[in-house]
C-alpha cells in the first residue's frame, strides 16, 4: 500500500501536519497561518499524480485541486483513467508518482522528522476515513443485513456505541428512503436500492469527500433516478466535496459546479458545465460529446 | 469354527469397543479443530504480500500433502525423540493428523478466500477496517460458508484415517478391535463392530455437517 517515491516533495509552508503533537500557538508556523486559511485551501490536491501499469500510463503528471463543497464531474472515454483517479484517491491503487493531499494533509505521505516519507498503513487508515466511495458494483457485505453493512465501520473504526451508530444508520437509510429495508440482505434489494444502502454506508463514516465511480452503470434505466435523487439530496443539504465519474451527461450538466474532460491520462480540458457542453473548446472533447449525443 | 456372528461374543466386546469409538471421536475432534484454525492461518500467511514467507508456508503445504501421513506419525513419534523430543502416541498421534489435515483444510481455505470479489477487499479498505477486521468481519464469512461442505469431507476423511496412528502404538477403534480379534482367534465380531461404529460416526459427522452449513445459509 505504501508509496514509493525518490522526489524530494518540498513541504508546503503552512501546514504543520505532524499528528502526534498539535499545533502550538507560539509556532512560527501558526503565526503565518490564519486559522481561516483551512477554509480556502483546495479540499483534495493532486499534485504530479502519475499511475503507470507496467508500460502503460493511466494518470499522466496529473495535478487537479478540488475546491471545499465542490461538485466536479469527470467524464471520458474508458480507459481515459477516471476511474483510476477515484482509486488512487481511495488508496486502492498505489502511486507510481507525485503526491494526493487531502483537507490539507498529505494521504500518500506522511512527516516524519520534517520530511515527507510514504505513509504508513496507519496513517493511511486515518487520513483516507475523511474520503467515502461508492462503487458500481456496490459492494455492499452480502452476509449482513443493510443496518449491519451502515453499522459495521462507524462502530469497527469510529468506535461508536452499537446504539449509536445504528441511530445514525437509521438516519441515513432513511435519507436515502430506506428505513424499512433495513433488515433485509443484499440479495433481497433491487440494484438501485443496493446502491442507496452503499450510499448510506460510505456516509455513516462522516466523509469530507465522496467518491461515486460510475454508480448507475450498473443499474437499470428506471432505477438510475432513485440513486441520482439521492446525489442530488446529498449536494443540495450536506457540505460534502463529491467526484463523480459518470456518463450520465445530462446529470452531469445539471449537478456539477465543473466537469472535467479525461484523455489518455490528463485533463484536457474543464470549466462549468455550461459553458463545457455548449462550447467545448478542445477537438478531442467535441468529438466525445458528439459520439455520446449520436448514442442517445 | 462358527461362521455366523455370535451375538453373545460380540455383547461381550462391546464395551472395550465404544471405549476405543469414544478415543478416536476424541482425537478427530481434537485433531480437527487443530486442522480449522492451523489450516486457516496458513491459508493466510500463504497470502501474505511478504513473498519469502507465502513461498515458505506453500511449500511447507506441498511437502506434507505430498507424504503419507503414516510417514509423518512415525517420524513424530519414533525419529524425534533421537532429537530430544518425546511425545505420548496419543499426543504425536494428534499432532500428525491434525497438521496433515491443516494442509488440505488450508487448500480448501484458499479456494474460498479466492472466491471472494475484490469489490469486498476494496469496499472494506474504502470503509477504512483494518485488516483484522477485514479478514473476521467482511472476507472469512464470506470465504468459509461455500467451503463448509468441502471441510465436512475432511472431517469424515480425517475420522476414517485415525486407524493409521495405531502403527504408534495408538489403541484407537481400529487397534482395538484387531486386539480383541489377536487375543480370542476371532475377527468376525471386532472387526464388523469396528466398520459399524465407523460407519454410524462417519455419517452422524455429515449430518452436522449438512447442518451447520443449512444454518449458516444466507437468504
Amino acid at each position: 500500500m505504501t508509496v514509493k517515491t525518490d522526489l524530494d516533495i518540498p513541504t508546503p509552508p503552512h501546514a504543520d501536519l505532524s499528528v502526534e503533537k498539535p499545533m502550538k500557538r507560539d509556532d512560527p508556523a501558526s503565526v503565518l497561518v490564519p486559522q481561516a486559511s483551512t477554509q480556502d485551501e483546495p479540499m483534495v490536491r493532486f499534485a504530479g499524480v502519475t499511475k503507470r501499469y507496467g508500460a502503460l500510463t493511466v494518470l499522466d503528471a496529473l495535478d487537479l485541486e478540488i475546491g471545499r463543497n465542490e461538485k466536479v464531474a469527470i467524464i471520458g472515454p474508458s480507459g481515459s483513467g477516471k476511474s483510476t483517479l477515484l482509486r488512487v484517491l481511495m488508496t486502492l491503487d498505489p502511486l507510481t508518482d507525485g503526491m494526493i493531499e487531502v483537507d490539507g494533509e498529505p494521504l500518500t505521505h506522511m512527516r516524519k522528522n520534517g520530511v515527507l516519507v510514504p505513509a504508513s498503513l496507519k496513517h493511511l487508515r486515518r487520513v483516507r476515513s475523511k474520503i467515502g466511495m461508492v462503487f458500481q458494483s456496490f459492494n455492499l457485505f452480502p452476509h449482513m443485513t443493510a443496518l449491519a453493512n451502515t453499522i459495521e465501520a462507524p462502530m469497527q473504526v469510529l468506535g461508536l456505541s452499537r446504539k449509536e451508530a445504528t441511530e445514525r444508520a437509521r438516519d441515513l437509510l432513511s435519507l436515502v428512503g430506506l428505513e424499512d429495508k433495513c433488515n433485509h440482505y443484499p440479495s433481497q434489494l433491487s440494484g438501485g436500492q443496493q446502491q442507496r444502502v452503499a450510499i448510506a454506508r460510505a456516509l455513516a463514516m462522516r466523509p469530507k469527500v465522496m467518491l461515486f465511480d460510475e454508480v448507475t452503470s450498473a443499474l437499470d434505466p428506471e432505477l438510475c433516478g432513485e440513486v441520482l435523487n439521492v446525489i442530488r439530496r446529498l449536494g443540495s443539504e450536506h457540505n460534502l466535496t463529491m467526484l463523480m465519474v459518470t456518463h450520465q451527461m445530462g446529470f452531469a450538466r445539471e449537478f456539477a459546479d465543473r466537469v472535467c474532460f479525461f484523455s489518455q491520462g490528463k485533463i484536457i480540458e474543464q470549466g462549468p458545465p455550461q459553458q463545457f457542453f455548449s462550447a467545448p473548446r478542445h477537438e478531442r472533447t467535441q468529438q466525445f460529446l458528439r459520439a455520446v449525443k449520436e448514442a442517445v | 469354527m462358527n461362521s455366523f456372528f455370535d451375538l453373545h461374543y460380540a455383547e461381550q466386546i462391546l464395551p472395550a469397543l465404544l471405549r476405543a469409538s469414544m478415543y478416536t471421536i476424541f482425537i478427530t475432534l481434537i485433531g480437527f479443530a487443530i486442522a480449522l484454525v492451523l489450516g486457516l492461518v496458513l491459508a493466510v500467511l500463504r497470502r501474505s504480500p511478504i513473498k519469502p514467507l507465502a513461498r515458505t508456508v506453500g511449500f511447507i503445504v506441498e511437502f506434507i500433502r505430498s507424504t503419507p501421513l503414516l510417514i509423518q506419525v512415525y517420524v513424530l513419534f519414533y525419529v524425534l525423540p533421537v532429537y530430544g523430543i518425546t511425545m505420548s502416541a496419543l499426543t504425536a498421534g494428534t499432532v500428525g493428523i491434525a497438521l496433515h489435515y491443516a494442509c488440505y483444510t488450508s487448500e480448501v481455505y484458499r479456494a474460498g478466500l479466492n472466491g471472494v470479489a475484490r469489490g469486498q477487499w476494496e469496499a472494506a479498505c474504502a470503509l477504512s477496517l483494518s485488516p483484522w477486521r477485514t479478514y473476521s468481519g467482511v472476507i472469512l464469512p464470506q470465504a468459509i460458508r461455500p467451503v463448509i461442505p468441502a471441510l465436512g469431507n475432511y472431517l469424515v476423511a480425517m475420522f476414517k484415517d485415525t486407524p493409521v496412528l495405531s502403527a504408534i502404538t495408538v489403541v484407537e477403534l481400529m487397534q482395538q478391535a484387531k486386539n480383541i480379534g489377536s487375543e480370542t482367534f476371532r475377527y468376525l465380531e471386532p472387526i464388523t463392530l469396528a466398520g459399524i461404529f465407523f460407519l454410524l460416526i462417519s455419517v452422524s459427522f455429515a449430518h452436522l455437517v449438512r447442518r451447520l452449513e443449512y444454518s449458516l445459509r444466507l437468504p
